[in-house]
């Protein structure tokens, strides 16, 4: 590098612009708290939905399946399964059977463990994953296979 | 405690136990890779002992685990001799250590033996639920010990840098490291909002890896090319300055690239497509520092494989991070690969070569030295840790080439037709069992060129006198 462009100018661009950078990403911080109540319609994240989040945090679902695309990739996306599996009159039957089915024990096929939840722990998920489903995405995924 | 003549401190020494800890959790990691690896293809490989997520979140922990102890053993060698004084304590080094070791491994046995959710139970994760989220997985317990660790560590070397010389390499470290601690504290916050749960998670993933850790890789690697090349150390100082500036400026807003479809306003659609294109520039800068450096060196440095690590680190990095990076990182792109096999690809040669391999650029600079061999291992070691080197890097570009030939193939049948002309996720996956078995071998690969690796530490003696090395080489 050049003779002119020296030592300390380069190390004043690195903490000039690293606070100038980081003040703009607090604006911005800022800004998607104040637009995220609507964007993931917080009026109806019910204590039910709360208790759902921590289901499916305590049995780390995140380890083999995404939600909203991030996670792990062996097993379908979650964010949009509400819409994939039976949505408003379905879904509240879909999944507790689905989850009482497992493992499929069918050879050679990904399994997935049985957790034992109780019946109001999965009307919890439920209501957790219908809640997800509804957060303005920007339309994501694709379609419905996610 | 020695009369080591090649480390200019004693207190050097204590990098010793925290590098040779990182390699050994390495191994771990890349066993439990091998098991993930077969269970993509029988689905039902050792199932119910392991199941995937156990195996997932055992792999990933490892890696992150390591790469810590990679850091801060780096941090123990390099930051007494650029401060020019012994470290502030080597026994609160070791004792670091001990605490950092041991709630590593109980961990790790936590999850293997115990079901996830009596862990969560047990841990009281209800009190303060953290918990379930990827990388993230550790009982509360375990992260208040990290903090813990990571507060004794950054009070030792912190300490050692303010009574000693603050060298641009020094202060960049510190700063790195100090927000590696800060960023970490975010993963106490977990917000009932899936939304905000999702954007606080990224200050710790993104900020780390695309963030402060660039700090500590560059620190680290100026470093060594210093010690290596001999070039004026103003030079390195200024490249190093301008990678870090770069990183940071490109870097903070860059994190919105993964803002994008988790609820996030649209703002985050333009900021973080813009951003983060720019990501890739630190590493490009880092590819013509070693580059240059190496080019212009004023000595002919015995240790051949560290020379070979350092350019290594910096390819690699660029080519994981930077190219298959900005490959997804663009809105109207990442909506269809988000969350495939590709971001897959992209994880794995990213994390390799920039963060993996500047740990073992930095292991194989430091432990000849450690080890009183001399300034480098004797020439048979050393070509063995270049076969390592090699091996394990092709490997990964060929893992990295295969999930990626998945990842099309998965976008092309799963997420660009039509409701209903798309093809399920698990119909998809059994279309791409070829490209699992191609990963499967290059992982196996992958693991020889460990053992090869591992292998070049067997050197005993001292080197034969090294300027032989010199000649044949130069
Ligand atoms: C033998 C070699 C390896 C194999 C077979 C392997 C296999 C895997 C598998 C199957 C996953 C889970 C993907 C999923 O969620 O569906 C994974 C995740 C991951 N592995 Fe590896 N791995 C190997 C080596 C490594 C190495 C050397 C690194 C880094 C230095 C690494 C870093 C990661 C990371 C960061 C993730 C999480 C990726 C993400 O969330 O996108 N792996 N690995
Ligand atoms: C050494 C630096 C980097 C590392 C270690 C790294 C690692 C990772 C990992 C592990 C993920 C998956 C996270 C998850 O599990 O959800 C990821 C995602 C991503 N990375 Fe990086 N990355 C690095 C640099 C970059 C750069 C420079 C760019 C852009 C130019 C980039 C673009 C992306 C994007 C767009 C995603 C999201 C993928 C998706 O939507 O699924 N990364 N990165
Ligand atoms: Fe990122």
């Amino acid at each position: 590098m050049s003779e002119t462009f020296t030592k300390g100018m380069a190390r004043n661009i690195y903490y000039g612009g690293s606070l100038f950078f980081v003040l703009v990403f607090l604006a911005l911080t800022y800004h998607t708290e104040r637009t995220v109540p609507e964007r993931t319609n917080s009026h109806l994240l019910t204590e039910s939905v709360v208790r759902g989040k921590l289901v499916w945090e305590e049995n780390n679902c995140i380890g083999c399946h995404s939600l909203l695309g991030e996670g792990a990739y062996f097993a379908p996306e979650l964010g949009n399964v509400f819409v994939r599996r039976g949505g408003e009159e379905g879904f509240k039957f879909f999944l507790p059977a689905w989850m009482k089915a497992q493992p499929t024990n069918i050879p050679g096929r990904r399994q997935m463990p049985q957790f034992n939840l109780t019946d109001a722990q999965l009307d919890d998920l439920a209501e957790f994953l219908k809640w997800t489903s509804k957060i303005n995405t920007n339309n994501w995924p694709p379609n419905k296979e996610g | 405690m020695s009369n080591n003549p090649y480390i200019k401190f004693t207190s050097q020494k204590v990098a010793m136990p925290y590098l040779v800890f990182a390699l050994i959790l390495f191994v771990g990691q890349i066993l439990f890779g091998l098991i993930m690896g077969l269970q993509y293809i029988i689905g039902d490989f050792l199932f119910p002992l392991i199941p995937f997520n156990i195996a997932r979140m055992v792999h990933t922990n490892l890696l992150i685990v390591w790469l810590l102890f990679g850091f801060m053993g780096a941090a123990y060698y390099l930051i007494p001799e650029e401060a020019d004084r012994e470290l502030h304590s080597p026994k609160l080094a070791m004792i670091l250590f001990w605490i950092f070791a041991t709630a590593g491994v109980l961990t790790i046995l936590g999850y293997l033996f115990v079901p996830y959710a009596g862990l969560a139970q047990m841990t009281g994760n209800d009190l303060l639920p953290t918990m379930g989220r990827e990388f993230l997985e550790q009982p509360l317990i375990t992260k208040v010990g990290i903090v813990v660790v990571c507060l004794g560590f950054l009070y030792n070397v912190g300490m050692t840098v303010l009574k000693g010389r603050k060298t641009a390499i020094n202060v960049v470290m510190m700063t790195g490291l100090i927000g590696l601690a800060v960023m970490f504290l975010f993963s106490f916050y977990n917000p009932d909002n899936l939304t905000r749960d999702k954007f606080y998670w990224w200050y710790v993933v993104h900020l780390w890896v695309e963030g402060v850790w660039e700090l500590i890789m560059a620190a680290m690697l100026a470093y060594v090319l210093i010690k290596i090349t001999g070039v004026d150390r103003e030079v390195i100082e200024k490249w190093l300055y301008v990678i870090v500036a770069m990183a940071l400026i490109s870097g903070i807003l860059g994190t919105g690239h993964h803002y994008f479809w988790i609820g996030a306003p649209t703002v985050w659609l333009w900021v973080g497509s813009i951003f983060s294109t720019l990501e890739p520039l630190p590493f490009f800068a880092m590819v013509l520092f070693a580059f240059n450096m190496i080019n212009r060196r004023r000595r002919e440095h015995p240790n051949k494989a560290a020379a070979l690590w350092a350019m290594g680190t910096t390819v690699t990095a660029f080519l994981g991070a930077g190219v298959w990076g900005f490959l997804h990182t663009l809105a109207p792109v990442n909506y269809y690969t988000h969350g495939t096999q590709l971001t897959a690809a992209h994880g794995h040669l990213a994390f390799y070569g920039a963060y993996a391999l500047i740990v073992m650029t930095l292991i194989s600079y430091a432990m000849p030295k450690l080890r009183g061999l001399g300034e480098a291992a004797d020439n048979k070691a050393q070509v063995l840790e270049m076969w390592g080197f090699w091996l394990m890097t092709i490997s990964m570009v060929f893992i990295t080439l295969f999930l990626s030939a998945a990842g099309v193939v998965q976008i092309w049948l799963q997420r660009m037709p039509e409701d209903g002309a798309a093809l399920s996720f698990m119909a998809t996956q059994d279309q791409l069992m070829i490209f699992y078995w191609f990963r499967l071998a290059a992982g196996v690969v992958f693991l020889v060129g460990l053992v090869c690796y591992l292998l070049s530490f067997r050197q005993r003696g001292r080197a034969a006198l090294t300027t032989g090395v010199v000649a044949g080489h130069a």
